[in-house]
């Protein structure tokens, strides 16, 4: 491998490198804490929101470096609408589900709308309607928190943590069998459509990698997977929650790398005026970014609520940040038009480790913030450089 | 004879894969007013850049000499120190300042941490008085006309203390009136001791105000002529300009010319912002199957105004005519329906509107026709990689895969990307707007002859150019435009560049 390679390699999975590296350093410090079954399966508990947040704010960032501060409040409204619904209101839970994927949706439509069409800056919008939403929140809740601990189907649906497991369907022992078997399917899965897609490829006579390097990172991949499912397994199974967040991840993964409207997403970020010129509505993918992201905004606050089994007027607080951040941190471009789900899940999980590793070190709160804020500088700095040709200074 | 001012020797500038300037020698007398002609993309302004500093010493070969001594300007400020000023053709001053606030930006009065307004005004004034115009130095940059902020403008470099002033295209976006002001001003710092080099197309103002005119083409100079003893008629500058013999740059083809495909009747656009400016005025005409047409015309004719219009309305408002695809009238309202017209615009601007620089080549090559690859919306993306190595093979594209990001190219090779991009969209009506800019020669021959390639399918292609031996090495027939109208029309073989600019210069009177 020359060195204009490596550079190359090291460039692309910079962010998998660096999370090996912070992993091992908080194994390290934690006497191996880090990879307990049980932090293993909090680590996914309570970051789930980031995960799903991230994705949609990821759509928002492609289309040029936009990004959504009302996510937070967004989240904690419609948790806020949902407990009153289910509580105060007893409302069936399927129509409460339903209602706040609704109100969610059209918050993003109402914002979307503005943003794409009317074309205010998202950054105002967005400012507005974070102040707006979190108002709305204490308004709904009247202030007080509402317990939806009775709401147990909600919360076993939506939740992580406490029973909100899948159950075990076969045997009762330490090891959560089904886990595990979910583990090997995936496992099985994963690597049948590498190998099909690799050969379809070779069979049509395209570009396909180096044979050595595809096995490398099948069987990595594969590997990181099964041992994955297997710590999950030693601690009662897989979080409900993991589930919801998998099926965002998958399906805005297909989309944005396997459809037309994924493709637009980035062709508006990489060059607007090009895009309109190529007969693409700029307009719409505006606004299917901020619609879908009042979506996702729902299902976070479904997730959370469920975690808390509560809603209260102070949820969401700078939810907005944790998901602009794994998204920079993941290698999206601060100016659009650059950014993948797999690279945010590894931002969002980069700072989840970041976050468990220091509360697990006993390291102050505010230090955590400190520590936080400064990768998410310095991974928004070594976007902008590399970018430059690894030149530090802009030429005046 | 007089002082030399300023010399550059043997100056040669080159950007990748383009030698823009070669070996220009360039003398300036003191107190002389010198104007630098040649046809779009010859050098001149590339030539200006190196004088300024724009491209500092290092990037260039060769000397400036000026007031005696060879200089290193490696910024604007280091040629600014020595008197040296440029005002380029674009206007750079910011509208929601004042005149005053503009013309001492960068160099302000007072000290660093408070600003003389008192100073600044009273000079702004004295400045302004100088120029002959009368406005407030506490006026908005917006609410005066493009001819005041030109004169804004040369304030700007008077207060910079100015020996050199270096005009590009001064009066290209004055009226009439105003141009002759600025060519009086000019004529009367001159009488002050003022040296300056003009830029200018409008030949007739340089025959007008010049005492010496550099003919400069294809990067290299090729004349001085001196109004003392030389003929500086324009017939002789455009003789000067455009006298390159046309040898096999231009490949040949079989003509097969068949019925109208496109016809265009009173197009007439409006400039987008200010309401009241005509951009394309009353325009008609047509292009027939298999038949390469030309739009001839100095840069702000409104051809490319013309083009986008008629593409899906994508410039100008208030956009009235008639416009026939095949001989039904069609209305494209946006470009998706001019896409599904079988219209094809390829811009001008490659990088700004034409291609994602950070995408790769197969990206760019599918975006205006995404469904021919996908099926319900979801990309083959093999099949997406084929289109791409297809039409990289048929273009000759130089690039190791097409998995290379655009930007990574050369312009020719991200002309041919941006051409497969079209190609691709599989349209009858090809408008290819200054297809061959800042291309270099062997990547312009290709590019010609995808064109022949593409009519001999039985194509129509409108070719936009500002170069006059493209147009007419390879168009049928040549429309000229001049602000926005047609002021002419010309079977290709009877047109000759003599004639093509006279049309436009008769039509600028």
């Amino acid at each position: 491998m020359n060195k204009a390679k490596s550079l190359d390699f090291i460039k692309k999975y910079t962010m998998i490198i660096v999370l090996i590296v912070v992993t091992a350093f908080f194994a390290w410090r934690t006497g191996g804490a880090i990879l307990l079954p049980m932090n293993v399966s909090s680590l996914i508990s309570q970051n789930a929101y980031v995960f799903i947040l991230a994705t949609g704010m990821l759509l928002c960032i492609l289309t040029g470096g936009n990004i959504d501060l009302s996510v937070g409040s967004v989240v904690c409204f419609v948790g806020a609408i949902g407990a009153v619904l289910m509580v105060n209101m007893k409302v069936n839970m399927v129509v409460a589900i339903l209602i706040m994927i609704l109100v969610g949706t059209l918050i993003g439509a109402f914002q979307g709308f503005w943003i794409a069409y009317v074309r205010i800056p998202p950054f105002i919008v967005t400012l507005a309607g974070m102040l707006a939403f979190r108002g709305l929140s204490n308004v709904v809740l009247d202030g007080m928190t509402i317990s939806i601990k009775e709401c147990t189907a909600f919360v076993n649906l939506f939740g992580g943590g406490a029973n909100c497991y899948i159950p075990d369907f076969f045997g009762n022992g330490s090891l959560n069998l089904t886990c595990v078997f979910a583990g090997v399917l995936a496992t099985v899965i994963y690597v049948f459509i590498q190998i099909k897609s690799r050969m379809s490829k070779q069979k049509k006579g395209y570009a396909i990698e180096n044979m050595a390097v595809f096995q490398i990172k099948t069987l990595l991949i594969g590997l990181v997977i099964l041992a994955f499912s297997f710590r999950l397994a030693q601690h009662k199974g897989i979080p409900t929650v993991l589930i919801w967040v998998l099926i965002v991840v998958m399906v805005y993964g297909y989309i944005t790398s396997n459809t037309t409207t994924g493709r637009y997403f980035y062709a508006v970020g990489g060059n607007e005026k090009a895009t309109k010129l190529s007969g693409i509505n700029t307009n719409k993918v505006y606004f299917l970014a901020y619609l879908n992201m009042g979506f996702l905004a729902a299902l976070a606050g479904m997730v959370t609520i469920a975690r808390m089994t509560s809603a209260q007027p102070t949820y969401g607080q700078s939810y907005e940040m944790d998901a602009i951040g794994s998204c920079f941190i993941g290698g999206a471009s601060a100016y659009g038009g650059i950014g993948t789900v797999p690279g945010v899940i590894v931002g969002a999980v980069l700072m989840g480790v970041i976050n468990l590793g220091m509360s697990l070190m006993g390291v102050d709160q505010n230090m955590q913030k400190v520590v936080k804020g400064l990768v998410l500088l310095a991974a928004v700095i070594f976007d902008v450089v590399s970018k430059r040709g690894g030149k530090l200074i802009s030429k005046n | 004879m007089a002082k030399i001012l300023l010399e550059m020797k043997n100056i040669t500038k080159t950007f990748p894969g383009v030698k823009a300037l070669d070996n220009v020698n360039l003398q300036v007398e003191e107190g002389e007013i010198h104007a630098l002609v040649g046809e779009n993309g010859a050098g001149k302004s590339t030539l200006m850049n190196v004088l300024s500093g724009i491209y500092p010493y290092g990037t260039y070969e060769g000397d400036i000499i000026y007031d005696g001594e060879v200089c290193e300007f490696h910024t604007i400020k280091d040629s600014e120190r020595k008197g040296i000023v440029i005002i380029h053709q674009e206007l750079a001053l910011i509208p929601y300042m004042t005149i005053g606030e503009n013309m001492f930006l960068g160099n302000e009065r007072g000290t660093k941490l408070k600003i003389n307004w008192n100073e600044t005004n009273d000079l702004a004034a004295k400045y302004l008085k100088t120029v002959g115009l009368k406005e407030s130095p506490q006026v908005l940059i917006k609410d005066i006309g493009v001819g005041k902020q030109q004169l804004v403008e040369i304030a700007k470099a008077l207060a910079k203390n100015a020996k050199l002033l270096i005009l590009d295209e001064p009066t290209a976006s004055l009226n009439e009136a105003d141009s002759k002001a600025l060519l009086e001003l000019l004529l009367k710092f001159k009488k002050e001791g003022m040296t300056s080099i003009i830029i200018s197309h409008k030949l007739n103002e340089v025959s007008f105000v010049a005492d010496k005119i550099t003919v400069i083409r294809d990067g290299a100079t090729i004349e001085t002529l001196d109004k003392e003893k030389d003929d500086i008629s324009e017939s002789r500058i455009i003789k000067g300009m455009v006298g390159r013999e046309l040898s096999d740059r231009f490949p040949k083809r079989e003509k097969h010319i068949g019925d109208v495909m496109m016809e265009v009747k009173d197009w007439t656009v409006y400039h987008p912002l200010y309401a009241e400016r005509k951009v394309v005025d009353n325009v008609n005409l047509n292009v027939r199957k298999g038949e390469v047409v030309g739009i001839s015309g100095l840069m702000g004719a409104g051809r490319t105004e013309l083009a986008m219009s008629l593409f899906g309305k994508s410039y100008g408002d208030n956009i009235s005519g008639q416009l026939f695809i095949n001989g039904k009238e069609v209305h494209l309202n946006i470009v998706q329906d001019a896409i599904k017209h079988k219209l094809a615009y390829v811009t001008e601007d490659r990088k700004g509107n034409g291609l994602i620089l950070s995408n790769p080549i197969k990206i760019n090559t599918t975006l205006a026709n995404l469904d021919a690859v996908s099926l319900h919306s979801i990309i083959d993306k093999d099949k997406e990689y084929g289109v791409a190595v297809e039409y990289k093979d048929k273009l000759k594209t130089k690039c190791p895969t097409v998995e290379q990001n655009v930007g990574n190219l050369s312009g020719g090779n991200q002309q041919k990307v941006l051409l497969a991009k079209w190609m691709f969209a599989d349209p009858d009506i090809l408008i290819l707007d200054e297809p061959t800019r800042g291309i270099d020669v062997g990547a312009k021959y290709e590019i010609y002859c995808i064109i022949n390639q593409l009519v001999a399918e039985g194509k129509s292609v409108i070719m936009i150019s500002s170069e006059l031996p493209e147009i007419l090495g390879m168009c049928d027939r040549i429309y000229v435009m001049n602000e926005g109208k047609i002021v002419g029309e010309l079977e290709g073989s009877e047109a000759t560049q003599e004639i093509i600019m006279s049309h436009i210069l008769k039509a600028g009177k």
